[in-house]
């Protein structure tokens, strides 16, 4: 196999005593789906925080193309191409659809401050650029029409998909998505699920929380189920769901 | 006459104050109660250079943002990088230590006797010593405030100021170094006070440490929540309203030790009243009620 484009290697981090990942190491492929599944508290945020760089690891190593990115602070690693959402949904609210996302774009000059006032052309170019860019993302989102809206308008599945095109906004190589189909309804879950399905085409990788199990199924190359902070199986989905490990686990 | 144009003088000042205070607060979502501080420090440089060096206006009024600026970076940079309650807490320090260098500082400052008899400026050979000269040069920097301030917030800069004070989780993720903006902006806001207080400092032509405390802080701070904060005009039209509100308690007929006192409790109703009742103050966007902070 190739040399993967996300090592993590044997990370240990533990919240007043209780081991959230205990010498956890995975792997990310290129053009990968891999999928992360596991009971609560089996320290699959935790691994996402540790890699975007929110928690810092007490032991292990996370590098991406080689490069040793463990402990860098947040914004500099969604700089490494690096991108994810939140499980509990993080948005500017109060801002529009369109500005969430224009946000979401790295390397914009209009965001140093010295370009506000001087060689404001070229920002106002590049910032004309993103706004074309944001409309055909939202298009294909199908919220194009509610661009203009507060965030907060959006209903919770709208909001859901919201956050995935700000992943995609970010044109990073590697998606870290936590349970974005959790909660919302059947057709917005089949929506966000074939956007996901359609990543590796693109060039982009992912590793997807999710408990949704037949979501998992049916979008992931691989599974990962972890407890307690380390891997319990590991393999093609099908093998995964079939480990009377992993049967055990679901039914205790 | 000169009464009025004295009133408009003031407001003039008040909302170059309040205008790069809603940067800070407003628009970025940063309790600052040093605004008075950095006001005080424009004050004090503009008029030890005009005293001392006898230097023009110009000139004063440039070194007074840079040095003011600095001094924004200096308590900025350490207390940024850590949690936002620690910044209230270092502004606040700012605010006691800069009040009482002025006071203590006799042989530099005046101490309490202040500094009397700054010279009135001049521009390119232009004296200005009418009040409608005054005028004039307060309206033109109010414009340049506010200019300078919409076209900060209006920017995908401004945008970022926007994503941080409502979620510096989400701004992080994108990319955004949080830490850096919020010490840029809060520069950038020390730099203006700064131009306030040079020109007050040249309108008054006497100032001691009394004009730079803690209350003139909360008095700032007053006009950004009341005015709305995170609204362009907001800090306008509540500087209208709190300078020209205790004014109307002199024709009320009121001893001036009980004006002076009512004017303290008046501050303090509204901001209580609007803090309950209307916390994103007359036209503001953006309820300030301190930052959500999520782990």
């Amino acid at each position: 196999m190739s040399e993967a484009l996300l090592k993590v290697d044997s990370l240990s981090k533990s919240f007043n005593g209780v081991h959230a990942l205990a010498d956890f190491s995975c792997r990310l492929q290129r053009s990968e789906i891999l999928g992360l599944i596991g009971p609560n508290g089996a320290g699959k945020t935790t691994l996402f925080n540790i890699v975007t760089g929110f928690v810092t690891p007490e032991r292990g190593k996370v590098s991406m193309k080689s490069n040793n990115i463990t402990g860098l602070a947040p914004h500099r690693l969604a700089n490494h191409g690096i991108a994810r959402t939140f499980q509990d949904l993080r948005l500017i609210r109060q801002l529009s659809v369109l500005d969430n996302v224009l946000l979401s774009f790295r390397d914009q000059p209009g965001e140093k401050l010295g370009n506000v006032f001087f060689r404001s052309k070229k920002s106002r170019e590049h910032e004309k650029r993103n706004c074309q860019e944001a409309i055909r993302l939202l298009a294909g989102a199908g919220i194009a029409e509610k661009a203009g809206d507060p965030a907060e308008n959006l209903s919770y599945g709208q909001q859901k998909l919201l956050s995935l095109v700000c992943c995609l906004a970010a044109k990073a190589e590697v998606l870290l998505l936590d349970e974005p189909v959790a909660g919302i309804a059947p057709e917005m879950k089949e929506k966000i699920l074939g956007m996901i399905r359609d990543l590796p085409a693109k060039g982009k990788s992912v590793i997807l929380i999710e408990h949704d199990l037949d979501a998992v199924m049916q979008t992931c190359d691989r599974l990962v189920f972890m407890d307690a902070g380390s891997e319990v199986s590991e393999g093609a989905p099908q093998e995964v769901r079939n480990d009377p490990k992993v049967i055990e686990a679901y039914i205790d | 006459m000169e009464y009025l144009l004295h009133i408009l003088i003031l407001i003039g000042i008040y909302v170059i104050l309040s205008t790069s205070l809603n940067l800070i607060v407003g628009y970025t979502g940063l309790l600052s109660i040093a605004h008075a501080a950095f006001y005080g420090i424009g004050a004090y440089i503009a008029a030890l250079m005009a005293l001392k060096l006898h230097s023009p206006f110009l000139v004063n009024l440039i070194c007074a943002i840079i040095l003011s600026a600095l001094f924004g970076a200096l308590v900025g940079i350490p207390s940024l990088r850590i949690r936002d309650d620690y910044f209230v807490i270092a502004t606040f320090a700012f605010q006691v230590i800069t009040f009482s260098v002025l006071n203590n500082w006799v042989s530099f400052t005046g101490g309490p006797m202040g500094l009397p008899g700054i010279p009135q400026p001049v521009i390119w050979g232009l004296e200005i010593s009418s009040p409608i000269g005054f005028l004039i040069l307060v309206g033109i920097f109010c414009t340049l405030t506010l200019w300078v301030t919409r076209r900060i917030v209006q920017s995908p800069f401004g945008r970022v100021l926007k994503a941080v004070r409502e979620d510096e989780v989400f701004a992080q993720a994108a990319g955004k170094n949080v830490a850096a903006y919020k010490v840029l902006v809060f520069v950038i806001g020390a730099g203006m006070a700064a131009v306030a207080g040079a020109i007050y400092a040249h309108y008054i032509s006497f100032i001691d440490p009394t004009s730079f405390t803690v209350m003139e802080s909360i008095f700032i701070i007053s006009i950004v929540i009341i005015g709305g904060s995170g609204s362009l005009w907001g800090p306008v039209v509540g500087a209208v309203v709190l300078v020209v509100l205790p004014e109307l308690l002199r024709f009320i007929g009121l001893p001036s030790a009980v004006a002076a006192n009512l004017r303290q409790i008046i501050y303090g109703g509204l901001l209580v009243a609007f803090m309950m009742w209307r916390p994103q103050g007359f036209l503001g966007e953006y309820a300030f009620q301190g930052k959500e902070t999520r782990e």
